[in-house]
């Protein structure tokens, strides 16, 4: 199926600003659905709120746009009672990670399989360019105005730490290697993790003078490596793309197939 | 009459079977006193029959859970108590928001905040009413025997399918750890409402918010032909966001109207002994056994005294009280918490002056003679 059938033209155009990464996210995103040839009625998409839920309005899934970092919680009680639809829930990294962090490592730990997708712009876009829990120390905020002093998550330990069976990083700038990491994310069978570093110029580069959407896509490509790359060992402090995590572990809902067979038999 | 349906079981294990009775397919929850017994007797009873138990992380995520299995097609219950039903009450606000049926216990203990977990109060009735930030309406039903726990049950998933609405069961640690004698019906016994589903066939334009004349919204469930977008955020016919203010302004009255339009559909009482009552006793859950209790006493003692007892908390019925109180004396409301119910029955009937309380706030079950000892001091005033 073209691009153009999974999106609702009519809800277009989208809120997001010029320069904004999240319609690349959308882009690979359909892409990838689109040569996965997936039906639009066998894919549920649940988003929280924040810049990056909105995205669940333009695509012709069945769509929950629902609470501020409770996407995860919601796609929980979605899969289970229908464990045969493909369960897509992009989030922001505030609502993944900050008021969602509880849901976050727990949908981790039970391997439920679901693709959560974080949309890290380091910043809270919506609400005009707050600190999140991504923006890391010394960065600037509207909340911050001297200095950051928190720390950020790593996405990618901390999904690992909480028992994700997939996790894996790309950018924005490297939209064939997110493509194909969200094809796999979403074949995997399990909890999967996708982060992807995502520009916000109005906010995050503005305050923190990144300068233009193209001058942080750049950063991307200069600031990332692959996986063990040999620059890596050269650059500690080059980001590592790639997919860190994939492992083959028990799904919680074909575990509970098998409660639901033990308890028929009465056992 | 068989006996295999005779059981003597608490008030939370009558719950279940009355939630299981109404076709329960999906609970998600989380542990807390008094309504722990609920979890634990569907995490073993749900996939007996296929159905679904979760225990989450927290009572957010319960309720969020509840209202994504809702949107699939199940039916689907969460059990919890007042510091859970406070995490509940974002996510309380958005099943009204979009309207998925979904049904809320709460086995009240005393409060504020931890308060006293193993003791009994009515002190969540008020939030239940405002609890979620906004203009809504709610419905809660109460019950005070394991016999009429089972029925609200059952009519809490029937109201909750109908009207599109969350259903919150407000019982209370007595009515949820007493055990009694429950006689299960036979199926067919009790009516059960079923979700009315669109007839829009695949292909042709679904409006999933828009109602038809008689208020109702025909569902599609989520995985089927009709894909549509579901938001907490005001939105159109289409369940896209809007702020146009017509849209807004229809929905919120679409949302308030569809409950309070049918407020004596929705109410469920008993009455005892009204007929001639000079004064009226009006009390719901465990506190109305002791208003029971207190008007069977006093009858064969001369006292035209009466009970009316509330199982529809919310929406309140001001006319049915009204219409019920007209010709009493005076009226006492027995309850366990500082008034809340006596606020709306005040404000229900033609002389408020009239209506006095009878209470226990103390996390002890308001006995018998406590309210015997409440209505002398109310008559020493003169009534």
């Amino acid at each position: 199926m073209a691009i153009k059938d999974y999106i609702r033209e009519r809800f277009f155009p989208h809120i997001w600003c010029p320069g904004c990464g999240h319609g690349t996210v959308l882009n690979s995103l359909l892409r990838t659905v689109s040569q996965l040839g997936m039906s639009r009625n066998e894919i549920v998409m649940v988003s929280g709120i924040g810049c990056s839920s909105r995205i669940s309005g333009y695509v012709d899934f069945h769509t929950l746009h629902t609470l501020h970092g409770r996407a995860l919680a919601f796609a929980t009680g979605v899969k289970l009672s229908r464990p045969e639809l493909n369960l897509i829930v992009p989030m922001g990294d505030g609502d993944a990670l900050a008021i969602g962090g509880n849901h976050f490592i727990h949908a981790a730990r039970r391997n439920i399989d679901l693709t959560a997708i974080v949309m890290n712009n380091r910043i809270y876009g919506m609400t005009g360019g707050q600190y999140s829990p991504l923006s890391g120390h010394g960065t600037l905020a509207t909340t911050a105005p001297y200095t950051n002093i928190d720390y950020a998550f790593d996405t990618v330990e901390l999904a690992t730490a909480a028992g994700a069976s997939f996790v894996a990083r790309s950018t924005t700038y490297h939209v064939q290697q997110l493509a194909k990491i969200l094809k796999q994310a979403i074949l995997h069978e399990g909890f999967s993790v996708v982060e992807v570093l995502t520009q916000c110029p109005t906010y995050f580069g503005r305050k923190n003078r990144l300068g233009s959407a193209a001058d942080m896509m750049e950063d991307y490509k200069n600031n990332t490596t692959p996986i063990g790359s040999k620059a890596k060992k050269e650059n500690p402090d080059l980001i590592e793309r790639g997919v860190f995590v994939q492992k083959e572990i028990p799904e919680y809902c074909s575990e509970y197939d098998k409660i639901i067979e033990r308890a028929m038999k009465g056992k | 009459m068989k006996t295999e349906n005779i059981k003597f079981i608490q008030g939370n294990e009558a719950c279940v079977e009355g939630a299981l009775y109404a076709g329960l397919d999906f609970f998600a929850g989380y542990p807390i006193t008094p309504s722990t017994e609920i979890a634990e007797l569907l995490s073993r009873r749900l996939p007996q029959k296929g159905g679904k138990f979760i225990q989450m992380e927290d009572e957010i995520a319960s309720m969020s859970a509840i209202i994504g299995a809702s949107l699939t097609g199940s039916k689907v219950m969460t059990a919890t108590s007042g510091p859970g039903f406070s995490l509940m009450q974002e996510a309380l606000g958005y099943a009204i928001m979009t309207e998925i049926p979904c049904v809320i216990v709460n086995v009240q203990r005393g409060g504020p905040s931890t308060g006293i977990p193993t003791h009994v109060s009515q002190g969540d009735v008020n939030q239940t009413r405002w609890g979620t930030h906004g203009d809504h309406a709610i419905v809660a039903l109460t019950a005070s025997n394991h016999q009429d726990v089972f029925e609200t049950t059952v009519e809490a998933f029937n109201i909750s399918e109908t009207y599109r609405t969350p259903v919150v069961l407000l019982y209370d640690e007595v009515v949820g750890h007493m055990r009694e004698r429950l006689r299960v019906p036979e199926t067919g016994e009790l009516p059960l409402a079923e979700r009315l589903r669109t007839s829009v066939s695949e292909g042709v334009d679904y409006h999933p918010y828009l109602p038809r004349e008689d208020g109702r919204l025909p569902m599609s469930d989520f995985g089927g032909v009709h894909r549509y977008n579901v938001t907490g955020l005001f939105h159109d016919m289409w369940g896209f966001p809007s702020d146009n203010p017509k849209v807004v302004h229809g929905l919120l009255r679409h949302l308030v109207d569809k409950i309070q339009n049918n407020v004596n559909q929705i109410a469920r009482f008993k009455e005892f002994y009204l007929e001639d009552a000079e004064c009226i006793l009006i009390s719901y859950g465990s506190s109305a056994r002791s208003a029971r209790h207190v008007v069977e006493y006093l009858r064969p003692r001369g006292e035209r005294i009466g009970l009316l007892e509330l199982q529809t908390l919310w929406p309140f019925p001001h006319d049915i009280v009204n219409e019920k109180c007209a010709n009493a004396k005076y009226m006492v409301v027995v309850e366990m918490n500082m008034g809340q119910i006596l606020r709306e029955v005040k404000r229900a009937v033609k002389n408020p002056e009239r209506v006095f309380l009878a209470n226990r706030i103390d996390g002890v079950f308001i006995a018998p003679r406590d309210i015997r000892d409440i209505l002398r001091i109310i008559q020493g005033k003169g009534v």
